[in-house]
């Protein structure tokens, strides 16, 4: 029987191997070293904020992956052997393998700032990670102040995590307003309001120069290119992850940030694949970048590959791009593409509605002189995720996506609704007079 | 604000103390009048019972703990063997002694209590509103801005089963026990609402109207602790303003009224209580009650069964179970309210799911077996079925299933088990209701496409143990039978992954396997499949 052995029980891998166990009879073998079973990493906030415990965070009972005949095996890989097709463990077993599928994921970024291994200092990627946490911030007694360094989706998860334990937390980001790299101005600056609002010091174009010690080794202090030294316990280093392939240096396989892979997903090696946070494509599919940290596209590449791995050999083909996060209280979606204001093509355009009472806002981007719709972000309103995929392939124009917006609102019932006053900002912004459709079920449903 | 909730607390606790002491303490001595008054009001024959009870009890002290219920009891057994030795059958005594005892305590009790019921009132249930309230209000503020506040749910003692997780456990046992099976102690709680029942229905109070009135207390306080906590979510606002009103008006007012206009059916009726909810509806008694209780009497008939058989299946068709699970009923009422702290610790795994489907079926086959019974019972005018008495399987039924599973476990367990223990594994209605929702209806939980990231806060805070997560994270839409409608998972979910709605059927059920965003082709390919 042929043997799957996949490193890395992350999204990517474990979605890997159960694709596989439904298409096939296959031998398959998750190998990871992080926890014994596969934990969501997306929710590892929640639990040091007391939302949920540690087991809350596995989507699968323990007992399933004996049932669906995946083999577990808790341990790290130090070497690739593709010559002689096997794995070699740091306790010195090996493991021989017909096919193998990297998904190793990521780790968090250093950039050499002097200090960045002192005790108290740690990024959040890892359950490891978690626990330190725990033992550097039990409480604002023990940690009474962290910085974190890094102003992106894990940098503000972890100011949030730590502010639940009323920690006081200075928020040094690189950038002139938060993820502006990402967000177009308006929601990067409500953001910036949100985040202050939270009684975060949020320190912006503001860089970390380097961490001080105590005389036990630990972080007391950092400064900043401003100037300034700010005192802490705690050091969060959220800058940002790159792809964990440290161990496959000298492995044969070829890597550039990531692993190197075709749209197969396969790397330069026979029967070896890539897929997940550490796959890097040779080219970005699309606009998207060619390493892609996110969950979806680690699941996505898992459904895909284990599709070939039994025969099926497709390509990795994403379909219309989308994400979700969310900062603070502030839940955020985006379909399609909406860049900021650094990223923006030279035929997008942007608009742009923000309500004058709540935190909530809406930027849609269209093309400017085809009116074709690209993508919309929103902040505070929840949006149906197949009516905007259906909108992108139909490539509507923006007139259309006003005009039918009530079917795309995906908010509980009796929740206030904003369409109108959207609607009637986008008419008044560009001469036109659309007048809103109402919500039909219809239509929704339409080829679902 | 920390100083205003600790001495809110405070407050609470002296309340709750004095109410948890009450049973304790008080004084009761029968006069003769009174006793006369008792014996005729339950029209007991018995002359061995009578005396052998008076030389026992008039003008007797007694004081707090002492039990009552034995003395009666003895009574009981010494005058019925007697009269069944001398085949006196009218004359045996059929009432029980714990109601017996606990109507000699209701007329004899004299000293403090009974004499000072507004101050007592407030030394308990005011203490207790008040104490709630100012642990509550601060929350406003100190839950900062609005959004999903579920931090520290799992490091503190109340709600992650700690050593005050398990005294409120044993408080709510206890307090269930006393209820159902030795309510002379409960005695002493019911001077205290003595003028509220009086102002209501002109009678004074019983221990069933200290629950009644107890429970929308509690329900309204623990309401505004929801009104606060999910202020930023119109849907738990009106759902909970929904069960608060239905609880005060249609369980607590309306029958209390009913019985205050002497109407020609004289007890109170809740009409929002459905069969087999309301297991007794069809019980003979309740049936000749109805019948001899004139045109309000058949309404009410009509009404109860209309209920059960037409307006149920109808509306679980068009809103799902939850209009009645979670909008109108007293027990989801309760569970959404007090039982709001403690919804996460329901089992999610696959085996409390078998359990699940065994226990409330099994609920709601031996309801509708008694009701077969009792039903053939009545129109038969016979006591026995197929060599069975009927009495005896309607006596197993309210003491299991009315008494244990609903009453004792299904809200005693609250901080351990989660607040919808009755609700997912014992009740009838809720099961016939799940087969509707499950196989003939428009309600379902919409997975918003690929976004859902495999957090588990939805499945952690779903209170009837539904794995939200197993459906969201496949892309799939949620289609369960006890699914009560909360909409607490689609409001901690941080992607906004899940809605609640009512659309058309087809395509309710959505079975995938690759989700919405990956190649279109495969797709088609997996899911077609
Ligand atoms: C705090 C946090 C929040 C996030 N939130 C979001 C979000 O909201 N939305 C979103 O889209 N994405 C989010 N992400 C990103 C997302 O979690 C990742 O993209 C995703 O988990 C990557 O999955 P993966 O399977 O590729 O790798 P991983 O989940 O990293 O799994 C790889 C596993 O392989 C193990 N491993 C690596 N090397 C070896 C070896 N040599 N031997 C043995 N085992 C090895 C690792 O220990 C690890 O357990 C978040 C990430 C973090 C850290
Ligand atoms: S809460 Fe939302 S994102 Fe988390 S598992 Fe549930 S549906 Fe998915």
């Amino acid at each position: 029987m042929e043997h799957i052995v996949i490193i890395g029980n992350g999204i990517a891998g474990v979605t890997a191997a159960r694709h596989i166990r439904k298409n096939s009879d296959k031998r398959i073998t998750i190998v990871s070293a992080e926890t014994d079973y596969f934990f969501s990493r997306t929710a590892l906030m929640y639990v040091y904020m007391g939302h949920m415990k540690f087991e809350h965070t596995q989507p699968y009972e323990n007992w399933f992956w004996k049932k669906n005949r995946i083999e577990l095996k808790n341990g790290y890989v130090n070497t690739v052997d593709h010559q002689n097709k096997k794995l070699v463990l740091a306790d010195g077993n090996t493991i021989g393998y017909d096919k193998l599928i990297l998904a190793t994921g990521s780790k968090p970024n250093k950039f050499g700032w002097p200090g960045q291994d002192l005790l108290g200092v740690q990024g959040l990627y890892s359950k490891q990670d978690l626990d330190q946490l725990e033992a550097n911030a039990p409480d604002n007694k023990v940690c009474k102040r962290a910085v974190i360094v890094g102003g992106g989706l894990i940098g503000i998860e972890m100011a949030e995590m730590l502010r639940s334990r009323k920690i006081p937390v200075t928020f040094l980001v690189r950038e002139t307003s938060f993820w502006n790299g990402v967000l177009p101005a308006g929601e990067s600056a409500m953001i910036n309001e949100h985040i202050l609002e939270h009684h975060i010091d949020l320190k912006l174009a503001t860089n970390l120069v380097e961490i001080l010690a105590d005389e036990t080794g630990r972080a007391k202090a950092v400064t900043t290119d401003k100037g300034e030294t700010i005192e802490c316990s705690v050091v969060g280093l959220t800058a940002g992850v790159s792809p964990n392939i440290d161990f496959l240096k000298d492995s044969g396989i070829e890597l550039g940030r990531g692993i190197k892979v075709n749209r197969h997903l396969e790397t330069n090696i026979t029967d070896i694949y890539a897929i997940g946070d550490c796959a890097e494509q040779y080219e970005g599919i699309g606009q998207r970048r060619p390493i892609e940290a996110v969950w979806y596209t680690g699941r996505m590449m898992g459904e895909t590959v284990a599709q070939t791995i039994c025969g099926n050999k497709i390509e990795y083909k994403p379909g219309h791009w989308f994400n979700s996060a969310k900062f603070l209280d502030l839940e955020y979606q985006t379909y399609g593409w909406v860049f900021s204001e650094r990223g923006m093509k030279e035929n997008e355009q942007h608009f742009h509605w923000r309500d004058d009472k709540e935190k909530i806002c809406v930027t849609v981007a269209f093309d400017k002189k085809t009116k074709q719709f690209l993508g919309i972000n929103t902040f505070g309103i929840r949006m149906r995720h197949e009516i905007f995929d259906r909108w992108l392939t139909e490539k509507r124009d923006v007139n259309h996506v006003m005009e039918y917006l009530k079917d795309a609102n995906f908010d509980p019932e009796f929740y206030s609704q904003y369409e109108n006053k959207i609607v009637s900002k986008f008419n008044s912004e560009f001469g036109t007079s659309i007048s809103l459709k109402k919500k039909s079920w219809k239509r929704i449903f339409s080829n679902a | 604000m920390k100083v205003i909730q600790n001495i809110g607390i405070a407050i609470f606790l002296i309340g709750l103390g004095v109410f948890t002491t009450l049973p304790f303490i008080g004084d009761f001595k029968l006069d003769q009048s009174s006793f006369d008054e008792l014996i005729d009001s339950q029209g007991i024959k018995s002359e061995i019972f009578v005396s052998d009870l008076k030389s026992k009890l008039v003008n007797k002290n007694f004081s707090g703990f002492q039990p009552l219920a034995p003395l009666v009891e003895e009574s009981i057994d010494k005058a019925n063997t007697e009269h069944t030795k001398n085949k006196e059958w009218g004359k045996k005594v059929y009432a029980g002694s714990d109601d017996l005892a606990t109507t000699i305590r209701k007329k004899s009790g004299y000293g403090y209590v009974p004499q000072n019921k507004g101050l007592m009132w407030f030394l308990t249930f005011g203490l207790g509103i008040i104490g709630a309230l100012m642990f509550i209000l601060p929350q406003v503020v100190t839950l900062g801005k609005k959004g999903i506040k579920n931090d520290h749910i799992y490091h503190q003692s109340s709600t992650n089963k700690g050593w005050i997780a398990w005294l409120v456990f044993i408080f709510l046992v206890s307090f269930y026990l006393v209820l159902y099976f030795k309510s002379e102690y409960a005695v002493n709680w019911t001077y205290l609402v003595d003028p509220i029942s009086e102002s209501l229905s002109g009678n004074p109070a019983g221990h069933w109207f200290v629950y009644g009135f107890m429970y929308c207390v509690v329900m309204t306080v623990m309401a505004v602790r929801m009104y606060i906590k999910y202020r930023h979510n119109m849907y738990q606002m009106v759902r909970t303003t929904s069960v608060l009103f239905f609880q005060i008006v249609f369980a607590f007012l309306i029958p209390e009224i009913m019985v205050r206009l002497q109407l020609s059916y004289s007890k109170g009726y809740d009409f929002k209580n459905a069969f087999p909810l309301d297991y007794d509806f069809f019980f003979n008694w309740n049936l000749k009650e109805l019948i001899a209780g004139g045109g309000l009497g058949l309404f009410i008939l009509v009404w109860g069964i209309v209920l059960t058989v037409v307006i149920v299946p109808v509306m679980v068709y068009f809103f799902g179970k939850r209009w009645y699970c979670s909008w109108v009923c007293g027990c989801g009422g309760l569970a959404e309210t007090l039982g709001d702290p403690y919804r996460q610790h329901s089992s999610k795994s696959l085996f409390s799911w078998k359990v699940e489907r065994w226990l409330i079926h099994g609920v709601l086959l031996f309801a509708l077996v008694m009701t077969g019974f009792t039903l053939y019972g009545f129109f038969a005018e016979t006591g026995t079925v197929l060599g069975i008495k009927v009495q005896s399987i309607m006596n197993t039924y309210s003491f299991l299933i009315g008494a244990i599973f609903a009453g004792v476990i299904g809200t005693g367990f609250y901080p351990i088990f989660g607040n919808r223990v009755w609700c997912r594994f014992g009740c009838p209605l809720a099961a016939y209701l799940g087969f509707v929702q499950r196989f003939k209806s428009r309600f379902r939980i919409t997975t918003n496409g690929g976004q859902c990231i495999s957090c588990g806060n939805c499945s952690t805070y779903c209170e009837q143990g539904i794995d939200v997560r197993a459906y969201a994270q496949k892309g799939e839409n949620i289609v369960r039978s006890s699914c009560v409608g909360c909409g607490v998972c689609s409001a901690v979910c941080p992607r906004g992954v899940l809605k609640l709605e009512n659309g058309p059927e087809e395509g309710r059920i959505n079975p995938t396997e690759v989700l919405l965003g990956n190649d279109v082709d495969l797709m088609e390919l997996v899911n077609k499949r």
